[in-house]
């Protein structure tokens, strides 16, 4: 692991102080995802755009009567705004998740979608769907609109505990087998979630075909409202982590001298990522990468503090989802191209990056 | 202060450290020495809480380490591990910062960085306090975390004579010089009271740093004391399994060892005396 070093100079790196740094890339962050969320709410294939956006805002505020208004405010409280609200907590959740199970697998390639958590949580959502109206019935009926994302949370839930069961080994995870074992529940998740689809008509296999290639097309305030309560826990829980995760890197030993809780702490950060993605899954489908991609920049600018890489995570991964979604909706307008296509075009290549510059990745312990 | 009250450790249906007893004081140094093997490092992990004993108790004042919380723990009693692998690129600092509890989202805490920059420099980082942890060499890196480990004690408030330090092997991967001056560092941190526990595998710098020695073999205690008792050539051979001829250092009569290969040493007695 010799050759993982920042690119950057280290004389450089001292003088600009990665901290300070890291501040500003918070508050970057912050500033572009109001600029992104002003581009998503005046970019679509109505009439609305970003000089119709004040009066439509202000129509919305007013309860105008006007058909136009009507129509403006129809378009910006029913589509865009759940749309670009559902995206920005997607995406933070699935960035301070891929953050934080780097943390805790003490691996910069661990993320939810590649190890499986994202495949475990769509395969219960997918059950969800598809046996709605016969096996599950009775769970759908008791848990409601919340039968989606919590199904999709015990699915990531159980997913990332196998995997902890399955890699981790005297007290230290071997990355190899967290890789591998995370392919192989993905290869079975992906064959169940198949499986599954024939049980289907042919409208909602349409729909999960679409969905698992992840998307945000059909945002409500209904789904806004599924992943909100996750994202917010898992959002709120990060001061609570940042000591935890830190201490996590020099090893479970080592954290347990520093003062930490270790199995608390791993059970809790297990709980609260999965819960977050589950939610996400369930909301948005499966959108890879946005977990892995982002905590790297914000690790490449800022250095690997936990204090910075978490809420960077979380904006940065809010800022690239919306973004996504707004090329999504561009690209081939008035169609729209799945989300999960443009993280993988984007994403996949910065992760063989990843892969390449830490060639010794697999044989670290 | 730390105290293991008959403790033993079964793992894999093999005991590792079997029945012993051992009590840090404040205000001295512990050295724990023997083969490879023997049970140092278990009986080590086994005084830092981390590994709990299958019989026996190791308590901390009078109470029992294994229902403390992590956190108490961490302000009396500070662990130099053996190896710390760290695949993130922190800077040397940040890896000393690790050790200073710094609340929530602060992101920089100008005493936290004193210390931190203060401690690297005793140790003879300061000139590396910026480069990132994984270019550092091996030596550099063990100096990274005794600062680490003096920094947790340091900001952890509690006075010296309640806290304790415990080091497996901290001296492994330096050269003479660094050795000197990492033993001299625990011989400070003794004196200002805390309670100091190496273990050690050069014999020589045992003897001349620490206040008591325990001889560990097999995973029992083999012999206990100051380096002239424990020290003694039937000991030391049976320890380690060849045979071990002691000297006198002239000025003070300590005991020392020159190393010797073990055929020389049975091929004929009295190479020197």
């Amino acid at each position: 692991m010799a050759t993982q070093t920042l690119r950057l100079p280290h004389t450089n790196v001292s003088r600009l102080d990665r901290h300070a740094l890291g501040r500003r890339l918070v508050w970057a962050g912050w500033v572009a995802l109001v600029l992104a969320a002003i581009t998503s709410v005046s970019v679509g294939p109505t009439g609305l755009t970003l000089s119709s956006l004040p009066q439509a805002i202000s129509a919305a505020l007013s309860g105008s009567d006007s058909a136009a208004d009507a129509y403006a405010r129809l378009v910006l409280l029913e589509v865009r705004l759940p749309r670009m609200i559902l995206g920005a907590f997607v995406g933070a959740s699935l960035g301070v998740a891929g953050a934080m199970m780097q943390g805790l697998f003490r691996n910069p390639l661990a993320d939810p979608g590649l190890i499986g958590v994202s495949s475990g949580a769509a395969l219960a959502a997918v059950a969800t769907i598809a046996l709605g109206s016969s096996f599950a019935g009775p769970w759908v009926r008791t848990l409601g609109a919340w039968a989606l994302p919590v199904a999709a949370f015990l699915g990531g839930f159980a997913t990332t505990m196998m995997l902890m069961l399955i890699a981790r080994r005297h007290g230290t995870t071997a990355i190899a087998t967290l890789l591998l074992a995370g392919i192989a529940l993905a290869a079975i998740a992906g064959a169940l979630t198949g499986l599954l689809a024939y049980v289907t008509d042919d409208r909602e296999l349409r729909d999960l075909t679409l969905w698992s290639m992840g998307s945000l097309a059909g945002a409500s305030w209904q789904k806004v409202l599924g992943i909100v309560p996750f994202a917010l826990l898992l959002l709120l829980a990060i001061p609570r982590f940042i000591r935890a995760l830190n201490g996590l890197l020099l090893g479970e030993a080592e954290a347990f001298y520093l003062g930490i809780e270790v199995e608390r702490a791993k059970l809790w950060i297990v709980t609260l990522t999965a819960a977050a993605v589950g939610a996400a899954v369930a909301v948005a489908g499966t959108i890879g990468f946005v977990g892995i991609v982002v905590p790297h920049l914000v690790r490449l600018i800022a250095g690997p503090d936990h204090r910075i890489v978490l809420p960077g995570s979380a904006l940065l991964g809010a800022v690239l989802v919306v973004v996504a979604d707004v090329v999504a909706r561009m690209i081939v307008a008035p169609a729209e191209l799945p989300i999960g296509i443009i993280m993988a075009i984007v994403g996949a290549p910065v992760f063989l990056h990843l892969v390449i510059k830490r060639g010794g990745v697999m044989s670290a312990p | 202060m730390i105290r293991a009250q008959s403790v033993t450790y079964v793992a894999g249906g093999r005991p590792l450290v079997r029945d012993i007893d051992l009590e840090l004081q404040p205000g001295r140094l512990v050295a724990i020495i023997g083969p490879n093997g023997a049970g140092k490092s278990t009986l080590l992990r086994l005084l830092t809480g981390e590994l709990k004993p299958t019989a026996g108790r190791v308590l901390i004042d009078s109470q029992d380490m294994a229902t403390l919380a992590a956190d108490y723990l961490s302000r009396r009693r500070a662990v130099v591990s053996q190896h710390t692998p760290l695949t993130f690129p922190f800077t040397a600092l940040e890896v000393v910062l690790l050790g200073i509890s710094v609340p929530g989202l602060e992101v920089s805490n100008p005493g936290a960085h004193r210390l931190a920059q203060n401690m690297l420099e005793r140790l003879g980082l300061g000139h590396v306090a910026h480069q990132t942890y994984t270019t550092l060499s091996g030596g550099e890196r063990q100096r990274v975390h005794l600062a680490r480990v003096l920094c947790q004690l340091e900001s952890g408030r509690c006075p010296p004579n309640e806290t304790a330090i415990l080091a497996d092997e901290p001296t492994s991967s330096l050269d003479i010089g660094h050795q000197l001056l990492v033993l001299d560092e625990l011989t400070r941190q003794k004196s200002s009271g805390r309670a100091v526990l190496a273990v050690l595998h050069d014999l020589n710098l045992a003897s001349a740093y620490a206040d008591e020695l325990v001889l560990i073999s097999d995973g029992t205690v083999l012999a206990r004391g100051p380096a002239s008792e424990v020290m003694r050539d039937d000991q030391l051979s049976e320890a380690f399994g060849c045979e071990i001829r002691t000297n006198r250092v002239p000025q003070n009569g300590g005991p020392f060892l020159l190393p010797q290969s073990c055929a020389a040493l049975s091929s004929g007695p009295g190479s020197y005396s």
